[in-house]
């Protein structure tokens, strides 16, 4: 009887770790993380995706972008047959929720994807995305995008660290119309007037930028749209 | 001898007459019991309660699900069905008069909706479920008239079907309505109760279960009313279980709340509606109030039980079983449990679960290649989703994990085979 009473608190401590780890094996957490994980297969951990491979990297994305995104795979403006599939019975309201709950993830970045690109390749990338390219009509990137290339809010995207493939996948379907924006489709039409050449420059010079500080997207859009734009900039 | 001459014009002849008779009887079945229809007839504007009880009747019957193309405007068409005998695409039900039903009276559409006739006199095809709308009423077909004339017109036109021979023509769907469709009224069973005569109109007519839970025939038919016994969703490859078997859906051993549960959520503590179910609940029954839905459960916990198979004990090679209690510890573990306990109240049990344990395993399996998220709904607003692993696991690997699950915690069900992942993916 005293050996029982002198040992019950860690008797009881014992029972208490016992239950605790059986109530958190029972019970995943009923949080947004929790029901997120469906989406981190292919993302990636908090949807950071690794920088092998095709998935994009969603965290930290504005969360305007992935919303419009959501919904242009709802309605078919995107076209993923998984992506559409996991989406297809979700509400407005739902899909602003992971889009808010993405977007809030604030986390490091993979070294980059390329690093064997040529200097030269690497510099009329820099061209291009800086400045554009006046004779075919192409405004800069970094007009739109953001002067580090890291998005604006409330909903442009940023560009770095995203996989080469999936950014030439990208152009790709904007170039055929497979991937589309709610008219005016500025990106389709920027797209169609780029030279397939300097598509692949683009991507590779993207693709090979470190991400060392927080890329937060920035506040608000350097100057008004230099096309007309359906959506990216609300 | 002279008569030796004429017996292949006289065996043309029989045949001739026969071809002719076949012919008249098969165009009578197909017009039979058709009231005639006043072209010039011109609806009444109708009240505004009709045009909002025509809205709440197209949700039971899903009508937009099918007739709006996706990103497209409600109810303009143009989504393409796929069927074993190649594609239909849904036509435009808002009233443009050049590409929509704008010239259509309330007449025209009853035909439509009662006998599968368009208006201009051409057979419907049968993806349009008319053999399940003819049992509803001609109040609920004026209703539905009624709404959908209160929908802005939107110029589209109908695309054409793109069907194999001999499905894409009239004669072939005359025969195949003479063989397989009679127009039907909904007939009250006294000796049951209201509750359970309203849940039997909504289940066999707008809501058109039998569409999709039912076994078809190689012709593409249903055969009987109500049968409810499951079937394969053709093109899909999801299986829609029985709704009499309790090894499958039958849900007579559920209590009513959760059968309504269910139809009005998207889940309850034990089941979720996924794939096809999923857009039922998300365009359909979750809009249902809450007398239809109670009716729709009466009828359907009163459907005659089927008795299941006795399962045949059939062996999981250890290999198989070991490789797929590896991939669900590495998978599934963390949220349905080690021991296919489930996760709480937000992911389901496997051990005992009727979608991982029933003789087909095609939702299994199309479950666990496509994951997927229960459809959002008022009672659930935000579901819990499952990954899509068909990325990242081979045939071999699901056909594992499915036969493991299948037969670990108690479940006795037969494994699954590569072939059986390669026929669903």
């Amino acid at each position: 009887m005293k050996l029982f009473l002198s040992s019950w608190p860690r008797w009881a401590a014992s029972l208490l770790l016992a239950g605790l780890c059986q109530w958190a094996m029972a019970a995943p957490p009923d949080s947004m993380a929790q029901r997120m994980k469906a989406c981190v297969a292919c993302h990636g951990q908090e949807g950071r995706s690794t920088n092998h491979g095709y998935f994009p990297r969603i965290a930290g994305k504005p969360a305007g972008y992935l919303y419009n995104q959501l919904i242009n795979f709802r309605e078919g403006r995107r076209q993923n047959a998984t992506m559409t599939y996991l989406v297809s019975h979700m509400s407005d309201q739902y899909l602003m929720d992971i889009a808010n709950y993405f977007a809030s993830l604030d986390l490091a970045y993979p070294p980059p994807q390329t690093t064997d690109a040529p200097a030269a390749v690497l510099r009329r990338g820099e061209q291009l995305i800086r400045y554009g390219d006046a004779s075919k009509g192409v405004p800069a990137c970094s007009s739109c995008h953001g002067a580090a290339m890291t998005g604006v809010k409330p909903a442009m995207p940023g560009l770095l660290g995203l996989p080469r493939d999936y950014i030439l996948g990208q152009f790709g379907a904007w170039r055929n119309g497979v991937r589309r924006a709610t008219a005016p489709d500025c990106m389709g039409e920027i797209a169609r007037r780029l030279a397939p050449e300097d598509v692949t420059i683009i991507a590779t010079w993207l693709s090979s930028q470190p991400v060392m500080q927080r890329v937060a997207p920035e506040g608000s859009l350097p100057t008004r749209p230099v096309v007309d734009c359906g959506s990216g900039f609300k | 001898m002279n008569s030796w001459h004429w017996k292949p014009w006289k065996a043309m002849a029989s045949l001739l007459l026969a071809v002719v008779g076949i012919s008249a009887i098969v165009g009578w079945m197909n017009v039979r019991g058709e009231d005639p229809i006043n072209e010039n007839h011109v609806s009444e504007k109708p009240l505004e309660q009709v045009v909002s009880r025509g809205a709440y009747l197209s949700r039971a019957g899903n009508c937009a699900a099918c007739h709006t193309a996706r990103g497209g405007v409600a109810f303009a068409g143009g989504r393409a069905i796929e069927t074993p005998f190649g594609i239909v695409y849904s036509s435009n039900l808002t009233p443009d008069p050049e590409t929509g039903i704008g010239r259509w009276n309330q007449a025209h559409f009853w035909r439509a909706m009662h006998h599968g006739r368009s208006r201009d006199g051409r057979l419907l095809y049968p993806a349009f479920p008319y053999p399940d709308y003819t049992h509803i009423t001609r109040e609920d077909s004026d209703a539905l008239y009624a709404f959908l004339r209160s929908l802005p017109p939107v110029s589209k036109a109908n695309l054409t079907h793109d069907l194999r021979f001999p499905y894409n023509s009239q004669v072939s769907l005359a025969v195949w309505r003479a063989l397989f469709f009679s127009p039907a009224s909904f007939e009250e069973d006294a000796s049951r109760s209201t509750e359970w005569n309203r849940g039997a109109y909504l289940v066999r007519g707008l809501g058109h279960c039998q569409a999709c839970h039912a076994p078809r025939n190689i012709f593409g038919a249903t055969t009987e009313a109500a049968n409810l016994s499951g079937g394969l969703i053709p093109m899909q490859n999801w299986y829609a279980p029985s709704l009499r078997s309790k090894v499958e859906a039958g849900v007579q051993d559920w209590s009513a709340e959760e059968t309504i549960s269910l139809l009005r959520d998207g889940r309850t503590s034990h089941a979720t509606a996924m794939g096809p179910m999923a857009d039922v609940v998300y365009g359909s029954t979750q809009y249902l109030s809450e007398t239809d839905l109670r009716a729709m459960a009466t009828f359907l916990r009163d459907l005659p039980r089927e008795e299941p198979q006795k399962p045949r004990p059939e062996f999981v090679p250890v290999g198989v079983r070991t490789l797929g209690a590896r991939i669900y510890k590495a998978q599934c573990a963390e949220c349905h449990g080690e021991e296919g306990e489930g996760g709480g109240n937000l992911y389901l049990s496997l051990a005992g679960q009727r979608t991982v344990t029933m003789q087909s395993s095609a939702n299994l399996v199309k479950i666990i290649i496509n994951g997927g998220f229960a459809p959002t709904t008022a009672g659930n607003p935000r579901p819990f989703g499952m990954p899509p692993f068909g990325q990242n696991l081979s045939n071999a690997e699901i056909a594992a994990v499915a036969s493991f699950v299948r037969s670990a915690w108690g479940n006795n069900a037969g494994p699954v085979s590569e072939l059986d992942v390669f026929k669903v993916r």
